[in-house]
């Protein structure tokens, strides 16, 4: 027989699961705001003696302000030395107790990452350094010089990886003059162009208590977690808030870049701006596209381009959503001779897609994929803590774990195709082409 | 984990972790599958691991890959499931799924919510003894994996440098086998080759089922009683070892790719768990490893990417836990304005320093905090947690010493250090692959610039 979704004999003493209505408690998110007023979300874990601390600042590449890769390197150097600690006490200081950080920039958000033991003089010891970290970052020159080498040999190195090249080539295409354009790393001439004092100014104005939010998730009690959120921003200036993105064009017609590069396989990046964070389609849009792209081995564009022709590897389509309209991006590589064919079988299946919506079956599948699967979503500290992050920054409701299985449970067949109609056009799609076989004119290269 | 106090330097910081984890709980069925359970509550969850004694380091040349190619091809139908259709209930079911090769170990794993085990139990169960390879699947297949050597391997320098190196530093071990085989040899293989390794590794008997979650073990156990009980055993020969002769001086290699940026991969044969030499041995190799690159204070950071900023990158590794013995790799990238035979002697000169004086009693201290911190975060994934148990287990070393293996390091020594430098890091052991970036607008370089690769600004 085949295995059906029959009820099998349930192991006793575990969870039920009846339908997509899951009777498990989702993390109880306790929320205040520090005196310094940055909001906090905390959500109490007491069973393993470990702190996830997360602290997200609108320090991201999208407020380079022309200056690409600017945000990027300021997250760079905020460990290379602050307050009396060089380097190497930052790391020592953090290594010693075990502790684990991590700073990084992308295009909304820079974010530091704080894994530590709770037991004490531990905790105490790494919450101290991340707390001088963010707040007073020395941007010594040498560390400065030492970084910016290190980011223009990861740039050149980017330059020998196809994927890497149609990557961030269909980001330019996509969106055009906006911030989102650029790689939040930048280009060898807009790094080599920085200085300290740029980054010592963009961390002055970004990383600031109107900013920031903070998010904890481990064996603290409420208190001491409201102590340790209140040491880690007393040091931020107040500041003052940022003007809003500007929002994301739609390119007006379809565009075609090639990108001549000596690899045995063709990389096609194909897209166009696609949703917000808080965009009233953001359930339709993700229930569809895990559908048509975003499943892994069950999804069309997989059956489509690997299962039933062997053409690639890897394909997916996904959204990226950001505070302003993120990218819809579809790709796959394949070998050079296949590159147009397989593009066709991508476009074929993405139109198809759009016009006539998912299948009964396929809706139902995704959902009880979603649904079903939502306990591993929030299983572990660390997971929880981004989804933290990710609600405290992008200003989702505090219920959204709460209501996350039900609003993809009501998602339809016909809102799917709706939704898909009204913001997906193939016909303005960017595309980009990386590999020898496509001829490329001069002056489409970057 | 016994309790050790442990003294930081300034600090006296002793990490005493009480979090006493559940043991593992262990069963074989009569047919010899080995079932380990490891109970954690803290999520309705569950990861079911199959694990397989065979890899790349079972192969032999012209079947290179098959162990691969046989794991992308256990999701192509079984007796009772059609080509896909195991994905499609496990992602009905809420379940997140995938496989993984090694040269050790192929892998098998689904997490899911707990009450879904029996799931994955009878599906994988399917899979052990009843897959049927039909031959239009297996040619798309092996286009598929084609491809996947195309984007993992030809197109990225620096991994077709290391899979020369390999070749290169391995002679008769099979540690030389790239895990995604050799591009030739994907070319001849057969659906019969494929059907051949199966038959010759896949039962009960030469594989261990790993569960960790929010289950009941003596539940799993009936479980797996019902699902893989019925099973038959089939005759395994033990692979064979190939091991490598004794090496008789350095080999170096250029690789010649279209690149941007030199690479530089040096390696040591070793020595594992299990095999010649004292004990210890290998548990110093780890403390050593991660003396050089065992995070931002370690002295790869301090010294070669900050300090003398020869390196924009430097690592170190090595692991004791492996089926054969390998090597102390190192790796790197020059920094801006220096060249790849500068960093090649930062590495070397690092080397000589650990034979000619002890490590410091603070680093060792520093590592084993960070180990102890590391055994506590690797709680918060049921996933890290079994695929450590099925690791070990697979390569012949057994899961107990997921328990054991942070106490074995607490007690290397300084001396132990130096000793295992003097003995393995020396230059008759070395083997050196140098990545020669090539135009990438596919002209020949004008002047080969041997070995070095000095940029000219940016």
């Amino acid at each position: 027989m085949r295995v059906t979704n029959r009820l099998f004999t349930l192991v006793s003493g575990l969870l039920l699961l009846v339908g997509s209505t899951l009777l498990q408690a989702t993390p109880q998110i306790q929320t205040w705001m520090t005196p310094a007023g940055v909001p906090v979300l905390f959500v109490a874990a007491p069973d393993l003696p470990m702190l996830d601390v997360r602290i997200a600042f609108q320090a991201g590449s999208a407020r380079d302000n022309g200056q690409s890769g600017l945000a990027s390197l300021t997250a760079d150097l905020l460990d290379q030395g602050a307050g009396e600690w060089d380097a190497n006490a930052i790391a020592e200081r953090l290594e010693a107790v075990g502790a684990e950080m991590s700073i990084e920039a992308q295009r909304d958000m820079a974010s530091a990452s704080l894994r530590s033991l709770t037991q004490q003089p531990a905790l105490n010891q790494a919450l101290e350094t991340l707390a001088q970290v963010i707040s007073q970052p020395r941007f010594a020159e040498a560390d400065f010089e030492r970084m910016r080498a290190n980011v223009l040999t990861s740039l050149s190195r980017d330059e020998q990886d196809p994927g890497t090249l149609g990557q961030k080539a269909i980001y330019r295409r996509i969106f055009g003059d906006h911030p989102y354009a650029a790689e939040p790393s930048g280009t060898p001439d807009s790094v080599a162009a920085l200085n300290r004092e740029d980054l010592a100014r963009f961390h002055a104005r970004h990383y600031v208590a109107r900013n920031a939010v903070v998010a904890l998730v481990g064996a603290v009690s409420r208190p001491e977690a409201e102590a340790i959120a209140t040491q880690l921003t007393a040091g931020l200036a107040q500041g003052e808030p940022l003007p809003p993105l500007p929002p994301v064009a739609d390119p007006p017609t379809a565009v075609l870049e090639s990108i001549a590069f000596p690899s045995t396989q063709t990389h096609v990046f194909t897209g166009q701006p696609g949703m917000k964070r808080t965009d009233p389609d953001y359930f339709t849009l993700y229930v569809g596209n895990h559908i048509l792209g975003g499943s892994g081995l069950v999804s069309l564009l997989m059956e489509e381009v690997r299962e039933k022709r062997g053409l690639s590897y890897s394909v997916y389509s996904y959204f990226l959503p950001l505070a302003e309209r993120g990218p819809f991006i579809a790709a796959l590589s394949t070998k050079n001779d296949q590159g147009q064919g397989a593009r066709e079988v991508l476009m074929a299946t993405i139109e198809r897609f759009r016009t006539q919506g998912p299948t009964p079956e396929e809706l139902t599948a995704a959902i009880k994929n979603i649904t079903g699967g939502f306990p591993l979503r929030i299983a572990g500290n660390g997971k929880i803590a981004q989804y933290l992050a990710m609600i405290g920054f992008y200003g989702l409701p505090l219920d959204y774990l709460d209501r996350f299985n039900d609003r993809i449970s009501a998602v339809t067949a016909e809102d799917i195709r709706d939704a898909f109609q009204r913001r997906i056009d193939p016909a303005r799609f960017a595309t980009v082409m990386v590999g020898p076989a496509v001829k490329a004119p001069a002056q489409a290269q970057p | 984990m016994k309790s050790r106090l442990l003294l930081v330097t300034a600090l006296a910081l002793p990490l005493v972790v009480t979090a006493e984890a559940p043991k593992v709980q262990e069963r074989l069925l009569d047919n010899g599958l080995k079932v380990l359970v490891k109970e954690d509550h803290r999520a309705p969850i569950v990861t079911s691991q199959v694990w397989y004694k065979v890899g790349s380091s079972y192969e032999h040349g012209g079947l290179t890959g098959v162990s691969h190619l046989l794991e992308h091809m256990m999701f192509k139908g079984t007796e009772k499931l059609a080509p896909g259709e195991f994905s499609r209930i496990i992602a009905a079911n809420g379940g997140d799924e995938n496989a993984f090769t090694g040269r050790d170990y192929t892998a098998y794993f689904q997490t899911l919510a707990a009450d879904r085990l029996p799931i994955s139990f009878e599906l994988e169960a399917q899979r052990m003894r009843f897959l049927t390879l039909p031959e239009e699947e297996f040619l798309k297949e092996l286009e598929v994996v084609k491809e996947e050597r195309r984007m993992r391997t030809e197109d990225d320098p620096e991994s077709l440098a290391y899979e020369q190196f390999n070749a290169t530093a391995y002679e008769a071990s099979p540690y030389r086998i790239p895990v995604i085989g050799w591009a030739s040899d994907l070319e001849d293989m057969q659906v019969a080759d494929l059907r051949n390794w199966y038959r010759q590794w896949y039962a009960p008997n030469n594989a261990t089922l790993v569960v960790v979650g929010d289950v009941n073990p003596e539940e799993v156990f009936a479980l797996a009683e019902k699902h893989f009980g019925p099973l038959s055993a089939e005759p395994i020969s033990a692979p064979k070892r190939g091991g490598d002769p004794a090496q008789r001086g350095e080999k170096r290699i250029k690789v010649k790719a279209p690149a941007k940026e030199p690479y530089l991969l040096m390696g040591y044969k070793s020595t594992a768990i299990g095999h010649a030499g004292e004990d210890w041995e290998p548990y110093a190799l780890e403390m050593l490893s991660s003396v050089l690159d065992g995070g931002s204070s370690a002295r790869f950071s301090r010294e070669l990417v900050r300090g003398a900023h020869v390196a924009a990158s430097a690592g170190a590794s090595y692991s004791a836990f492996s089926r054969l013995p390998g090597m102390v790799l190192l790796d790197g990238i020059p920094a801006q304005g220096r060249t790849i035979e500068e960093l090649e002697q930062a590495l070397l000169a690092q080397i000589q320093r650990l034979r000619d004086e002890p490590v410091a009693e603070a680093e060792l201290e520093r590592i084993r905090n960070q180990l102890i911190a590391a055994k506590v975060y690797e709680k918060d994934s049921v996933y890290a947690q079994a695929k450590q148990i099925g690791s070990l287990e697979t390569v012949g070393l057994g899961w107990q010493l997921m328990d054991d293996y942070v106490e074995h390091l607490n007690r290397v020594t300084p001396e132990q250090v130096q000793a295992v430098a003097r003995k393995f890091l020396v230059p008759d052991n070395l083997t050196v692959a140098l990545l020669e970036p090539q135009p990438l607008d596919g002209k020949e370089s004008k002047a080969p610039n041997p070995g070095g690769h000095a940029r000219a600004g940016h």
